[in-house]
């Protein structure tokens, strides 16, 4: 493969330059590149937080809405947040550091009875790209597991998939328990997966259905900004 | 040869290694279809008739039957569905549920050899859906996944497959109607799980010498034109050993791909299905307009 521009010296470009750059990297899943962007930001004296948002978050909301709409395919997603990942490595532990407070929590897994993870680890993926942190339960969660992680976390955010007409009603099982513990009303309750619908989700006292990754993203977003 | 035998009271279908590719017309299901959904839950079946007419006539030789709609008597439902489509034609149906009850409704309104779809490695489900397999003496689809969940590797696979045949065995359900669904994976969100899934199906057909399926859709999830690459995927799979899949018939180039595949693994005795296909319109006004009688 022959090289038909000159290498792009991320170091030599303005603050602005680097930045839109990263968002072409972060589309492009380069995740070698998006670290070095942002340890050249951090090395500028930008406050992590402030990379995590403007830059890392804001370049997935591109990849996010071009997944959506059918631009960017699930391979080409996955790399994006891979590269994310990356930049997020160097961010964290100054993160952690400052207490800087993420947009949001959501704890996350798929049912009892149930073993399909796909769908939810997207929308695990997309929601830590969101700039949410995400705590996933894995696969054949039971009902007490998830209050459990719901105690101990303290989530903004309890999401549940399932991919089976047999392993839908236990989100029932799970919502009903936390109704009895009194922590119903302490979380958002979105719930996902192939045979679920709108009325379905509604029928089990969930706050709404989300119908692939994107929506869930989106819909999340909305119920922590309090424009749900 | 390993032959499964599937039948309705007045037609038989072979799945096997020496014979043409079964495909399970995969539309009778309200997964992901929101109309076909509203019509079941009202108890209209006018789609479930459409997509059966035209899932036959597009050359499927089984039609599977789900109707898993949530807040719904899947049990009646489903005999509903059966009763109807063993009324409209005589393909042998694959009763797909994950509720055992409506498995067992399915299986009392089923007139002929059913094929249960299905069960998988779990315990609670071998030991619920095995005695309904062997009390109406169906065959039935194995899903290689047990409790621990469908593990990326495929020898864990291929132990699963071999303990559901085995369990079978001992419900005195031979190995020959249990048809293994290796599980093909999504590739767009899990590199390698085409050829993992091509390398599980040669694994059944040599070593387990058993008949496979599996939902060729699945594999191009997320990807785009998942129409060019299900055939792909189908193809190649067949070459690997899979003797019938549950999908599409009503996608062209799924069925070419399927019709193609038998030519080349001579299950098309002279190309003859092949040809019939694909002859130019212009030569059947031809000479060749019907069968010559013989002299003397």
């Amino acid at each position: 493969m022959t090289e038909e521009y000159d290498d792009i010296i991320l170091a030599d470009l303005s603050d602005e330059e680097l930045i839109e750059q990263m968002y072409d990297d972060l589309y492009d899943g380069l995740a070698d590149e998006v670290a070095e962007g942002t340890q050249i930001l951090l090395d500028r004296g930008w406050e992590a937080k402030r990379i995590l948002d403007e830059v890392l978050v804001a370049g997935m909301t591109i990849v996010g809405v071009d997944f959506r709409d059918g631009i960017l395919f699930v391979p080409e997603v996955l790399m994006a947040a891979n590269s994310m990942k990356a930049g997020m490595e160097l961010l964290r532990p100054i993160l952690a550091d400052t207490g800087a407070k993420p947009i949001g929590k959501m704890v996350i897994g798929t049912v009892k009875g149930d073993i399909h993870d796909i769908g939810k680890n997207l929308v695990g993926m997309m929601m830590e790209g969101a700039g949410f942190e995400v705590v996933d339960l894995g696969i054949n969660v039971e009902a007490e597991t998830f209050a459990a992680a719901l105690i101990e976390h303290r989530p903004d955010i309890l999401g549940m998939s399932a991919l089976l007409t047999t392993t839908m009603p236990y989100m029932q099982v799970v919502i009903d328990t936390l109704t009895e513990r009194g922590l119903r009303d302490d979380f958002t309750v979105l719930v996902g997966g192939a045979p679920l619908n709108e009325e379905f989700s509604q029928a089990i006292g969930a706050d709404a259905y989300c119908r692939d990754a994107a929506v869930a993203v989106e819909t999340a977003r909305r119920f922590v900004e309090g424009t749900a | 040869m390993t032959q499964t035998v599937i039948s309705s009271a007045s037609r038989e279908v072979v799945i096997g290694f020496e014979t043409p590719f079964t495909v399970i017309g995969e539309r009778i299901n309200p997964t992901g279809r929101a109309l076909l959904a509203e019509e079941l839950k009202a108890g209209d079946f006018s789609c479930v008739e459409a997509d059966a007419l035209a899932q036959v006539a597009a050359g499927a030789t089984m039609l599977d039957v789900n109707v898993g709609v949530p807040l719904t008597d899947e049990a009646a439902l489903m005999a509903q569905a059966v009763t109807l489509l063993q009324s409209l034609t005589d393909v042998p149906l694959a009763i797909d549920s994950s509720v055992p009850e409506a498995l067992e409704a399915g299986l009392e309104a089923y007139r002929g050899k059913a094929l249960l779809n299905s069960v998988t490695g779990e315990e609670e489900r071998l030991e619920m859906v095995l005695p309904l397999v062997r009390k109406h003496g169906a065959a039935v689809v194995a899903i290689c996944n047990d409790d621990t969940g469908i593990s990326p590797d495929i020898d864990v696979r291929f132990e699963v497959a071999r303990k559901i045949i085995e369990r079978a065995a001992d419900h005195g359900i031979p190995a020959s109607d249990v048809v293994v669904d290796p599980l093909a994976m999504p590739v767009g969100a899990m590199p390698g799980a085409g050829v993992q899934a091509l390398e599980l199906i040669h694994r059944l057909r040599t070593e387990l010498k058993v008949n496979t399926t599996c939902g060729a859709s699945n594999v191009s999830f997320g990807l785009p034109n998942r129409a060019g690459l299900n055939p792909t995927f189908l193809a190649m799979a067949i070459g690997a050993g899979l003797t019938s899949a549950i999908t599409n018939p009503l996608e062209p180039t799924l069925m070419q791909a399927v019709r193609g595949a038998d030519v080349i693994m001579d299950h098309d005795a002279q190309c003859q299905a092949w040809i019939r296909a694909h002859r130019a319109p212009a030569a059947r006004d031809g000479r060749r307009r019907g069968r010559r009688r013989s002299r003397g």
